[in-house]
């Protein structure tokens, strides 16, 4: 390599090196913003898996959404609740498995909860298996039914890799958002049955080497004048984690950037799961109509507007082109998720 | 007569003490030996746990690292602590800690007690192994192997390339072919014997201590020179990744482990409690004469390792984005893109729709919409006729349109008026099928009634697009089947151009065509051309229209009916 390229290439380096110590601190500085809601991290044994979420009125999916990620084999749960006024924080703090913290502070201001969240990871999930979540994300992977996340992660161990990435998958119902009711505790995709099976864009991010997928039903429906804005849908959501790492934007993608590159480069493809997403439940409408006032969602918030009132207006995501969700074996094989390399 | 066990265990030793126990309680020997590498207090208490068994010992142990000869030596001293202790003991069986006895010991037993005189033993000759990993197979006899593999990679890898530069070659001792085989074995008691007591074993030892994964190779070499009956297949189950890692069994396997026979399972998954549960259970013996009979879990595995070695051609997703021109494959099936044919031929669509059998998009990256067959605004996959949507990255619209309709040939129409931003990758696309008849785009304007300054600015517009494109049809980098015909030429004879891409598009069609679309009626071309010239603007793709319109004009009229044969 010619000098100067060598050069550029180490300031790239110290760049971001700079830029994950800095957000290390700001998560660090962080820790004053959250007061102690129930504490039970004692319970934690050296190899639990771990699961971390930043929520704020939830209380109607967190009991599936427990219920599933239990199920999977997560030992225990640590939430930030931020200023939930439905009993999110009453509702969690009961529960044998959680610790639950919570905080008044900007969500904005906290890099959307990352900030929290990432104090809570460096804190008490160094060399754990992370599962890092929002409670309308639900995940899954290949043989998630037979197999517990435990056989995973001893995978993943044996095969020397720290990461494991997802494809964020819009659910939705068919008829417009609020005529189906979700009670508390129902499998949220009974309801958000229907998927997008391939409108999907790949992207490269060279400076975080990281992949940027984008497309599904948000893209579809409310970004077809400026794509670029639609949601990004890759994600990084289990980690055995690190002090050291940082999550960059959302868990879209992680420092150091060498964590990001789970794709192979030879065109095999490396395992990954799926997030089922549950967003666009009846109290969707309602939830825009708040957070379109609140303003605490995206960097530039006027740019959304359009967006919430689409969703305000209750839309029918659904045409006949959509995907009917079977279990995780259909998403293997519309190639929505690549399978394991087991049998 | 018994079976005795060599058990070799380094990890989840809980789960290694209830296999022993089992083998144990079941009437058979068991030698345990422990990596020294695991430390003093679990030793002990797996050593503890297993006192109360008379039939179990342990043996010296050795500090255990892959690839070297320390698995050997630990294998031939439990061995040697096996036959001096147990004189009753018919066969040495060497199985490893996550190894599951899938029968009870009853039935092994039985089993071999048919077979007193068979060693059980994978031993294939180098030139006849498929498996091994990284090359080395031959080379792992006949080079120097001073550097840990796992611990000195660059080293080891340097000297291996060292040796073969120089030709550095070690001696096989007279005597020894070289055979290899997985290290999980059942031997006599004759032939282990042999082999242990060889007054050659000095030199078998010293030269094997050198050799790369002795333990896929000792046994099975030396074994050659005494047995007499070599059964060359392993009484243990186990399955391998595409990168040589041994697969796991976890509870879901239960039911196809089962049925499958086979006497002894690995890997195991320590955590799969109901494969250790039902199978440890099993104490009664089933029916000694079933043969192990794998064909199942063949097949369950080799379809894993197939599905992770050729990937998805024309995939593309957060896991498997693959490079620029490293893909195996770009897109995942065949298909046609015609560029001027609906320029020149009334209603092609709908007649290549007829005669193609497959499915015809008009213009998928017009600027408007994508085109999508029958006017549909959504396509399989919910890819939406937005041009925004679609510019904002053409080639995943492209790709996921073909992925998305796997099974179905998809045919679309293209012009230097769409979107011209996945013109390479067409044309590296080894399956794409591309027919141009260049300059047709000049017939629109030709027919349209604009005025003849902005007709000519838009001619010269669409020539350079065309021009551009049809350069990159031609580099040397063309993996599609590209033809590209002037206008002129192709209006000659259409019937036969036709026949030719739709050959190829159904190649076991034998119908041949009785028609061809109609063609636009073209009198008045020529001088259309010759105005765009007079206009300064010099039109290169269309061929020789002469001014006149007398050839051309009389194929318009008898391009209907036309029929051959």
């Amino acid at each position: 390599m010619p000098l100067r390229q060598k050069i550029r290439a180490l300031r790239v380096r110290l760049r971001l090196r700079l830029k994950r110590q800095r957000l290390l601190w700001r998560s660090f500085r962080s820790r004053h913003r959250l007061g102690v809601v129930t504490d039970r991290t004692a319970q934690i044994r050296r190899d639990d898996i771990l699961a971390f979420a930043c929520v704020r009125n939830e209380v109607v999916r967190l009991p599936w959404f427990l219920m599933h990620h239990r199920a999977l084999g997560v030992q225990h749960f640590l939430f930030v609740d931020n200023a939930s006024d439905d009993g999110t924080r009453d509702y969690l703090a009961a529960q044998p498995d959680c610790s639950v913290w919570h905080t008044g502070a900007s969500y904005k201001a906290a890099r959307f909860g990352l900030d929290w969240v990432t104090w809570l990871l460096m804190h008490y999930g160094h060399g754990h298996w992370c599962l890092t979540l929002d409670a309308d994300e639900a995940f899954i992977y290949p043989d998630h039914d037979t197999r517990p996340l435990r056989a995973l992660t001893d995978w993943l161990d044996a095969r020397g890799r720290p990461v494991f990435g997802a494809l964020m998958l819009d659910m939705f119902p068919k008829g417009p958002l609020d005529a189906q009711t979700y009670a508390p505790g129902d499998d949220p995709f009974a309801i958000l049955r229907w998927f997008d099976a391939d409108n999907y864009t790949v992207l490269m991010k060279p400076l975080l080497r990281c992949l940027w997928v984008q497309g599904g039903a948000r893209a579809r429906m409310f970004f077809a004048s400026e794509p670029r804005r639609a949601p990004t849908l890759n994600k990084i959501p289990l980690v055995r984690w690190n002090r050291r790492y940082a999550y960059v934007n959302s868990t879209h993608s992680l420092m150091p950037r060498e964590l990001n590159q789970m794709h192979d480069a030879g065109g095999r493809p490396i395992a990954a799961g799926v997030l089922l997403h549950s967003k666009f439940l009846h109290t969707i409408i309602d939830k825009s109509r708040e957070e379109k006032a609140r303003r605490e969602h995206f960097g530039d918030a006027e740019a959304f507007e359009a967006y919430y009132d689409g969703l305000i207006s209750n839309p029918d995501l659904w045409h006949e082109g959509a995907c009917e969700y079977a279990g995780w074996r259909q998403l293997v094989a519309l190639g929505l998720m690549p399978a394991v390399d087991w049998a | 007569m018994t079976v005795g066990f060599v058990m070799m265990c380094h990890t989840a030793l809980d789960r290694a003490a209830q296999v022993a126990r089992f083998w144990a309680e079941g009437g058979a020997p068991v030698v345990i030996h422990v990596d020294r590498r695991v430390d003093a207090l679990s030793y002990t208490r797996f050593e503890r746990g297993l006192a109360d068994l008379a039939n179990v010992s342990f043996s010296r142990r050795f500090k255990c690292e892959w690839g070297t000869w320390s698995l050997v030596a630990a294998a031939q001293a439990g061995a040697e602590q096996m036959l001096a202790r147990h004189g009753d003991v018919g066969h040495v069986f060497l199985a490893s800690g996550s190894c599951l006895p899938l029968r009870p010991v009853q039935d092994l037993a039985a089993y071999l007690a048919a077979r007193p005189h068979t060693d059980f033993i994978e031993s294939v000759t180098t030139a006849d192994v498929g498996w091994t990993i990284g090359g080395l197979d031959e080379e792992r006899f006949t080079l120097h192997f001073p550097f840990s593999w796992k611990r000195r990679r660059r080293l080891f890898d340097r000297y291996v390339e060292f040796q073969r530069r120089f030709k550095i070659r070690r001696k096989v001792p007279p005597g020894l072919v070289p055979h290899m085989g997985s290290q999980w074995w059942c031997l006599s008691r004759r032939t282990l014997a042999s082999i242990l007591q060889d007054p050659e074993r000095r030199t078998h030892d010293d030269y094997f201590a050198k050799v790369w994964i002795p333990d896929e190779s000792y046994f099975q070499t030396l074994t050659r020179l005494y047995s007499t009956n070599v059964e060359s297949r392993s009484l243990t189950l186990s399955k391998f990744d595409y990168q040589g890692k041994p697969h796991l069994f976890y509870d879901d396997h239960l039911q196809l482990l089962r049925r499958s026979n086979c006497f002894v399972a690995r890997k195991i998954w320590p955590r799969a409690d109901r494969l250790y549960a039902n199978f440890l259970a099993q104490r009664t013996p089933i029916d000694a004469t079933a043969e192990p009979d794998p064909v199942k879990i063949d097949r369950l595995f080799s379809k894993a390792v197939e599905r992770r070695t050729t990937g998805r051609p024309g995939l593309y997703m957060q896991s498997r984005f693959p490079h620029r021109d490293r893909e195996n494959g770009k897109t995942s099936a065949p298909y046609s893109v015609f560029q001027g044919f609906t320029d020149l031929f009334e209603n092609f669509e709908g007649w290549l729709a007829k005669y193609a059998g497959a499915r015809v998009h008009g213009h998928l990256f017009a600027p408007e919409r994508a085109e999508f067959a029958g006017n549909e605004t959504h396509f399989a996959g919910c890819l939406t006729d937005s041009a925004r949507l679609r510019d904002y990255n053409p080639q995943a619209f492209l790709t996921s349109l073909i992925w998305n309709s796997r099974g179905e040939r998809q045919c679309f129409q293209f012009s230097p008026r769409d979107n011209q931003a996945c013109n390479w990758f067409l044309a590296t696309d080894p399956n794409a099928q591309i027919s141009v008849i260049s300059g047709a785009w000049a017939v629109p304007l030709f027919r349209a009634s604009d005025s003849f300054a902005v007709t000519r600015r838009e001619a010269a517009r669409l020539q350079k697009i065309e021009l551009d494109q049809i350069g990159i049809l031609r580099s040397m980098y063309v993996k599609a089947r590209v033809r590209i015909w002037t206008m002129a030429d192709f209006i000659e004879n259409p019937m036969e151009l036709m026949q030719t891409i739709i050959d190829e598009i159904s190649p076991r069609s034998t119908r041949r065509l009785t028609e061809v679309p109609r063609l636009v009626d073209l009198t008045g071309f020529g001088q259309f051309l010759q105005n765009l010239k007079n206009q300064g603007m010099q039109p290169r793709l269309m061929g020789d229209f002469p001014v006149d319109d007398g050839p051309q004009s009389a194929i318009a009229h008898h391009s209907r009916p036309y029929i051959v044969r």
